[in-house]
């Protein structure tokens, strides 16, 4: 059987930047292949090629055997190739079904039974759950998602290709997803899964390809491979992947939360009676399913929430050991008052970063008003940039460069290398490694019990179960706004993690 | 690989592909640049052999003339091209915080409005120095209050403030259309104030009427380039024009940046008027804005809120509308072919933009590649 697709000496550079370089692979009829790199190794410039939003400078491209030129997205839904997006290119006020025959050619007249019928048929046939008839705003992200994969089916592609599809899924949600590529694997359909997470790669794919600053480096067989194997092949260079959790002789009580409720923009509670402290030199991870109020906690403390009364947030000051309330006071309030309080939020260009200045004015964002002058103060960030460059090895053309136009790998190390540089007393991240691949990952976690182990309390708001049991001192679990324990690091399973998760039934709907 | 393979969908290489360029090299730029004014200069004469079957050349030099000819004309030109410079500079901060003030027309007319009650009423009975101070700080604060309004609503309730200023507009032109219909009296219009006593006009500096116009407009132009690059102010409003949320996160008061932004561009606004009033036209009408605050909104935009640049498009602007009036009345041509001609121009000029930021490629690798095999 002539293989799906083959790629002969692919190369596309965008200027100077050599995004992929001489890719010679191939992927399988019927196989699920998992295409792995660093951020930006060119993973989703090769499958942008193949989709036909690039065109490549050079190389072929065979598809069934047959040399093809893909020059649009046409040309590519053409051939039987269909991809899922990380962003959704969805109608948010159209129904399911509008949005799949969307751009479809069809008679004048439109028989959205004959449609439906269909989709429920695909629906059917590989253990997808969608209404046709639901609007997509009041869809979930995982039911966006299979709507994406549904409508490449309907279009008839053979060859299907996931940018990142768990990275926006719980645990149960990613599950379901690799049932259904099973299900599509078994149907003859050939499967290409873009992911940084390595055991989820072993758990679903049967091949993977390695890509390394733009260079194939290699497939391999999933069943010969494990994550310390494919990390090296994809970092280039030996790695250990343990985490560690060093012990931090004293602590001191850094935050107090007590009775903490948030209500949200739609006039239910996001948080409700939230109390804990978070100490000195350790880290508190703090678990739950997206959405059930991390956010709302990290910015209540960070003065950008609006608590309810009788919520307390007390910041006890380390040299003096004095309690100073944080509630009802602005980020600048609280900065006025000498705490330093770093938060790395989870939309990073949108809230923690200016898209679009460079990392030298971004190094300012939160000091830029220091100094009685009216003109900000320009050579020390340039400085702090060049050295959180130098010292994160964040690749940019320049200090200068938006940052917008760097990789989601390079827009955290700028966020976190800034918020460190402050030197502060509490640290708060929320999902810090979120697209991030390994190598980075790592390297922040390392960062973290650095500032750990200078006496910093930290706060780590994860998605990675594993991590945090691994990395984190204590974990507080939230579901639906509310504490359903806190647990110690050391002593907890992923099971009874899960659990917690999910301890409070119907809470949110 | 071989030549008898059956090519599937789009089996050829797009015709064209449009690219974008990570960078471009200061030379290229110029070449690209000046090559659109000579493809521009080319098109215009075709079009004008074919449709009014005149020498391009002729027509050429007439525009050239409208503007340089005399040094009085180049005053002229320089006059326009500050009254609409003025205004951009009083947009680019407002529109860098991505605030639409669409109100400049207003807030010009605003200042212009008290710049002209002053000299009505206050002439004569001021000392000279008094009454210019209080003719430049009523005009400021007209203008600003203007502005501020809608600056108010959007802060606090977050009104629309395309809409909101927009229709300030209206409001200003006819509060300016009554009291002008009250003050002339019988009498087809106000006429100049202060014709036989000049009071509160711009005195003549180095033999010239406008150099004062002239020289408030350079150093504004200055001020707010610092302004806008190098202050705090001019920091936070970049901050809150490209998330609020992230001038929320830096504490960044949004509230405060957006008001205290509105009425610096309100207040400069109001200055417009005042300059347009007591230097030039001495008189108000509700056509004293001309127009100039609708037009400086393209201005601000097409040099990205550079203060120097927009002296550039300005001056684009000014000398092609000199240039088509001038051909229109010397060859007795209709003004819209004269517009035509000078909007070919200056569309040539714009569209070589998107070569400096763009490259296309044309299909011709495939071919080759066959060749080779």
């Amino acid at each position: 059987m002539p293989d799906a697709i083959k790629l002969v000496g692919v190369t596309k550079t965008f200027g100077k930047i050599i995004a992929n370089n001489n890719i010679n692979m191939t992927v399988r009829q019927g196989e699920i292949l998992s295409l792995l790199g660093e951020n930006g190794s060119g993973k989703t410039t090769l499958m942008n090629i193949l989709s036909g939003i690039y065109y490549p400078d050079e190389g072929q491209i065979f598809v069934g055997g047959n040399e093809v030129t893909i020059s649009s997205p046409k040309d590519s839904f053409d051939l039987g190739i269909g991809m899922i997006h990380q962003h959704f290119k969805l109608v948010d006020v159209f129904t399911a079904a509008e949005n799949i025959i969307l751009g479809l050619p069809g008679k004048q007249k439109l028989d959205m039974k004959s449609v439906e019928k269909k989709i429920t048929e695909i629906c059917s046939r590989y253990g997808f759950d969608i209404d046709p008839k639901m609007k997509v705003y009041e869809m979930t992200v995982s039911q966006k998602q299979t709507l994406e994969i549904v409508k490449v089916l309907y279009r008839g592609a053979n060859i299907l290709i996931l940018d990142e599809p768990t990275a926006v899924l719980t645990p149960q949600e990613t599950e379901k997803l690799f049932n259904v590529m099973r299900e599509m694997k078994r149907d003859g359909k050939t499967v290409i899964i873009i992911t940084h997470k390595l055991h989820e790669v072993l758990a679903v794919s049967d091949r993977v390809a390695i890509l390394r600053k733009g260079e194939y480096i290699g497939t391999v067989e999933t069943k010969d491979a494990t994550e310390l194997s494919l990390t090296e092949m994809m970092v280039g260079k030996k790695v250990s992947l343990d985490i560690e959790r060093p012990v931090v002789g004293e602590k001191h009580k850094r935050i107090s939360v007590e009775n903490l409720t948030v209500i949200g923009p739609e006039d239910v509670p996001v948080l409700k009676n939230v109390s804990f402290d978070a100490y000195s030199g350790e880290i508190l991870g703090i678990a739950g399913i997206s959405g059930c109020g991390q956010k709302e906690l990290l910015e209540a403390i960070a003065g950008l929430q609006h608590p309810v009364e009788g919520s307390r947030i007390d910041y006890i000051e380390p040299r003096t050991d004095t309690p100073e309330s944080l509630i009802g006071k602005t980020p600048r309030e609280i900065k006025e008052l000498g705490i330093t309080l770093s938060f790395v939020p989870e939309d990073r260009l949108g809230m923690g970063l200016v898209a679009s200045m460079g990392m030298a004015d971004n190094m300012m964002l939160k000091s830029y008003e220091k100094g009685k002058s009216i003109f900000v103060e320009k050579t020390e960030p340039k400085k702090l940039a060049e050295d959180v460059k130098e010292e994160l090895s964040v690749s940019t053309p320049g200090i200068n460069t938006p940052v917008r136009r760097l990789s989601g790998g390079n827009v955290q190390k700028v966020l976190v290398g800034r918020e460190i540089a402050a030197a502060p007393s509490v640290l708060m991240t929320a999902y810090a490694v979120r697209g991030l691949d390994i190598n980075t990952s790592y390297m922040i976690y390392h960062l973290l019990n650095e500032q750990k182990e200078k006496g910093v309390a930290v706060i780590y708001v994860g998605e990675d179960l594993d991590v945090l049991i691994d990395l984190c001192d204590r974990i507080l679990v939230l579901c639906a706004g509310q504490v359903t324990g806190i647990v110690n690091g050391g002593e907890v399973t992923k099971e009874q993690l899960g659990l917690l998760m999910t301890k409070i039934s119907g809470g949110k709907e | 690989m071989n030549n008898d393979v059956k090519k599937l969908a789009g089996s050829k290489e797009p015709l064209v592909r449009i690219v974008k360029k990570s960078s471009t090299a200061m030379k290229q730029k110029v070449i690209v640049r000046a090559a659109s004014i000579v493809l521009a200069l080319i098109i215009d004469a075709a079009f004008i052999v074919l449709v009014t079957g005149l020498n391009p050349l002729a027509v050429y030099r007439e525009i050239f003339k409208a503007t340089f000819e005399t040094p009085l004309r180049f005053m002229w030109m320089l006059r326009d091209l500050v009254a609409l410079l003025c205004i951009g500079i009083a947009l680019a901060p407002a529109f860098k915080m991505r605030f639409w003030n669409i109100g400049a027309e207003g807030q010009v007319l605003m200042g212009g409005f008290a710049t002209a009650i002053c000299m009505m009423y206050l002439g004569g009975k001021l000392p000279t120095p008094l009454l210019f101070l209080t003719m430049f700080l009523t005009s400021v604060i007209a203008g600003a209050v203007w502005s501020f309004i809608p600056a108010f609503f959007k802060a606090n309730w977050n009104t629309n403030e395309t809409l909101f200023t927009l229709m300030m507009n209206y409001v200003a032109i006819q509060l300016v259309s009554y009291y002008t219909n009250i003050w002339r009296g019988q009498a087809s219009s106000l006429g100049t104030i202060n014709m036989g006593t000049k009071i509160g006009w711009f005195p003549k500096l180095f033999g010239h009427d406008f150099t004062l116009n002239i020289i408030i407009v350079a150093v504004l132009t200055v001020l707010m380039y610092i302004y806008l690059k190098y202050t705090k102010h001019g920091y936070e409003i970049s901050v809150v024009g490209e998330s609020e949320k992230t001038a929320k996160y830096a504490g960044i008061n949004v509230k405060k940046v957006t008001i205290r932004t509105l009425i610096l561009s309100g207040a400069i606004c109001g200055l417009c008027g005042f300059i347009i009033v007591a230097g030039n036209k001495h008189t108000i009408a509700t056509n004293t804005a001309g127009g100039n605050g609708f037009t400086a909104i393209i201005v601000a935009w097409l040099s990205k809120f550079n203060t120097f640049f927009m002296a550039l498009i300005a001056f684009l602007l000014v000398f092609l509308e000199k240039g088509a009036s001038q051909i229109a009345s010397t060859y007795g041509l209709n003004e819209y072919i004269a517009d035509i001609i000078s909007g070919i121009i200056l569309f040539c000029i714009l569209g070589s933009e998107f070569f400096i930021n763009y490259k296309i490629l044309f299909r011709h690798k495939s071919e080759n590649k066959e060749e080779t095999k």
